[in-house]
């Protein structure tokens, strides 16, 4: 063991309650089959224009909280208002995007891109604009008639951002989108991810397994104990805006942040 | 295939087996088997005769309509076997009993039920060719990624436009139960022919033996064959090109 471990922590600073909240998940419960307790009585509410990440061990719930929050997923008990209104399945105020894509291969790039607007009913040249503007805005411009076969895996993630965003939607909700590629597209993904807050505007919940990128991206970490999953604790990164990665990996703050959520996690994990 | 360290194009173990034949023929060891030269001679003979035309005709025309039944009926029983686990239950142990079951061994049945005729050879292609597909169409439906599913759902797809996406991700499953089942099917139209005897292909069959045209007889076998590779050939190709657009599965 380290001396650095042996360092004391300052309390984390209480959290504040969201002001604007877009997303309020109240008393949720999930029970798979009739005892696995995948989630046990969350509540939290998910602040308007803000990246949220769901961390925590492998198997203590995070992707059933996304799927409830996207209306994929009934919970056993609870309820899930987005804007107010109570979720009763997907909506077009939510879009979600998948860990391992979720292309239909036979598409091309552009029709993946257009799905959601396809099916909201959008005609034709009107969704091939507006995909055609985001597959450029996630750095995929010339490649619209493309298979899903003929790209990197971290290209496939692009066009599942790209179909995300084309439908507009104020919330993204992300399951480990990244784990599924390098580590430099990781990083530039990353980037992407902070430009599309400012830009966009949008609301992001963010499942990751990786502290240091929970720690980069989020405005807020929820961390989650493993079954039954409950919040464990809320964790709001103060990491300077528009810090260089190089300087970050220096940054006090950061290392501090990191180091807190995996004394947090340890428990679990031995 | 590879001799003595040489690689052998495929044709090349074709000719071999073409030049025994030649040799066993001219020895007249078995008379079942005149030299090949003279079986090449006939194919001539057979090709232009009237009798092969008409033979012909009913052949591809039961043929069609057995491999058409097939389709119509097995493709929808596959989505229904992949889409309702209870329909899969049920069916599973029968389509799987009927595709390794002795088939011709029910023509005479069929011969009962349908009399002597095309309609007893159409249901004898239906049942060679129907199987195969039912449980390829089956094992698409099924092997669809439950993610794909859930995408479609959270972006508001359909019913109608969920059921279009089950179809197109399992469509190279479909299609290579389809080229399975054109291969059955020509196994199936000649057996049944052979069976009832008094049509088409069979009838010429019978024809031949009953006169020691063996020339004739392997003619015709030759013909039959090379016309059921081809068309599992061109399947093959149409496969090709779906399997393109489908890409690698993951
Ligand atoms: N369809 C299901 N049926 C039964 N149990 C399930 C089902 N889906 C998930 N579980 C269980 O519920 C728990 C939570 O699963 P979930 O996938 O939400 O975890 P996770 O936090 O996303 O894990 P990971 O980090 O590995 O993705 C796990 O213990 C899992 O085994
Ligand atoms: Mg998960």
């Amino acid at each position: 063991m380290s001396l650095a471990l042996a360092k004391k922590y300052e309390e984390p600073t209480p959290v504040t309650k969201p002001s604007n909240p877009i997303i309020e998940v109240r008393g949720v419960s999930k029970v798979y089959g009739n005892d696995v307790v995948a989630l046990d009585n969350i509540n939290i509410a998910f602040e308007t224009g803000h990246l949220t990440s769901l961390l925590g061990p492998s198997g203590c719930g995070k992707t059933t909280l996304l799927k409830i929050v996207a209306g994929l997923l009934q919970p056993t008990a609870g309820e899930v208002l987005v804007k107010g209104k109570p979720v009763t399945g997907p909506g077009p105020e939510r879009a979600f995007v998948f860990q391992d894509f979720a292309l239909m291969p036979w598409a091309s790039v552009m029709d993946n891109a257009a799905f959601g607007l396809k099916m909201q009913g959008v005609p034709r040249s009107e969704r091939e604009d507006k995909a055609r503007h985001y597959i450029a805005e996630v750095g995929l411009a010339g490649f619209e008639k493309k298979y899903p076969h003929e790209l990197s895996g971290g290209m496939r993630q692009r066009v599942g951002l790209a179909r995300a965003l084309a439908v507009n939607a104020d919330v993204l909700l992300m399951d480990e989108p990244f784990s599924a590629v390098d580590e430099q597209t990781r990083r530039k993904f990353q980037e992407d991810l902070f430009r599309l807050r400012e830009v966009e505007k949008k609301t992001f919940l963010f499942v990751t397994h990786s502290i240091e990128e929970a720690v980069y991206v989020s405005d807020r970490i929820i961390m989650l104990s493993p079954r039954p999953g409950r919040i464990s604790e809320i964790i709001d990164p103060a990491i300077p805006k528009g810090i260089n990665p190089d300087d970050l990996r220096r940054n006090d703050v950061y290392l501090d942040t990191v180091e807190q959520i995996w004394q947090g996690i340890r428990k679990y994990v031995e | 295939m590879t001799l003595f360290g040489f690689r052998m194009p495929k044709m090349a173990s074709l000719l071999v087996w073409v030049i025994i034949w030649e040799i066993i023929g001219r020895f007249e060891l078995v008379m079942l088997f005149p030299p090949f030269t003279e079986v090449l001679a006939a194919l001539g003979d057979v090709v232009t005769s009237r009798s092969f035309g008409e033979a012909m005709r009913i052949t591809v025309q039961s043929y069609l309509g057995g491999l058409g039944l097939a389709i119509a009926i097995g493709i929808p029983l596959g989505f229904l076997m992949g889409l309702v686990p209870a329909a899969d239950k049920m069916l599973n142990m029968w389509v799987n009993t009927f595709l390794s079951a002795p088939l011709s061994a029910l023509v005479p049945v069929f011969m009962i039920l349908f009399g002597l005729g095309t309609p007893t050879v159409i249901v004898t292609v239906f049942m060679f060719a129907v199987w195969i597909i039912v449980l390829d169409t089956r094992a698409g439906v099924l092997s669809i990624s439950p993610s794909l599913m859930e995408m479609s759902r959270s972006f508001g797809a359909s019913r109608a436009e969920r059921f279009k996406m089950v179809l197109l991700a399992a469509l190279p499953e479909i299609l290579a139960g389809i080229r399975l089942g054109m291969i059955r099917g020509v196994k199936g139209v000649v057996i049944g022919q052979l069976l009832v005897s008094i049509i088409g292909v069979g009838a010429l069959f019978q024809l031949y033996q009953q006169n020691f045209l063996m020339a004739h007889f392997w003619a015709l076998v030759l013909i039959l064959f090379t016309i059921a590779l081809t068309l599992a050939e061109l399947v093959a190709k149409l496969e090709k090109r779906v399997e393109y657009y489908a890409g690698v599965r993951s």
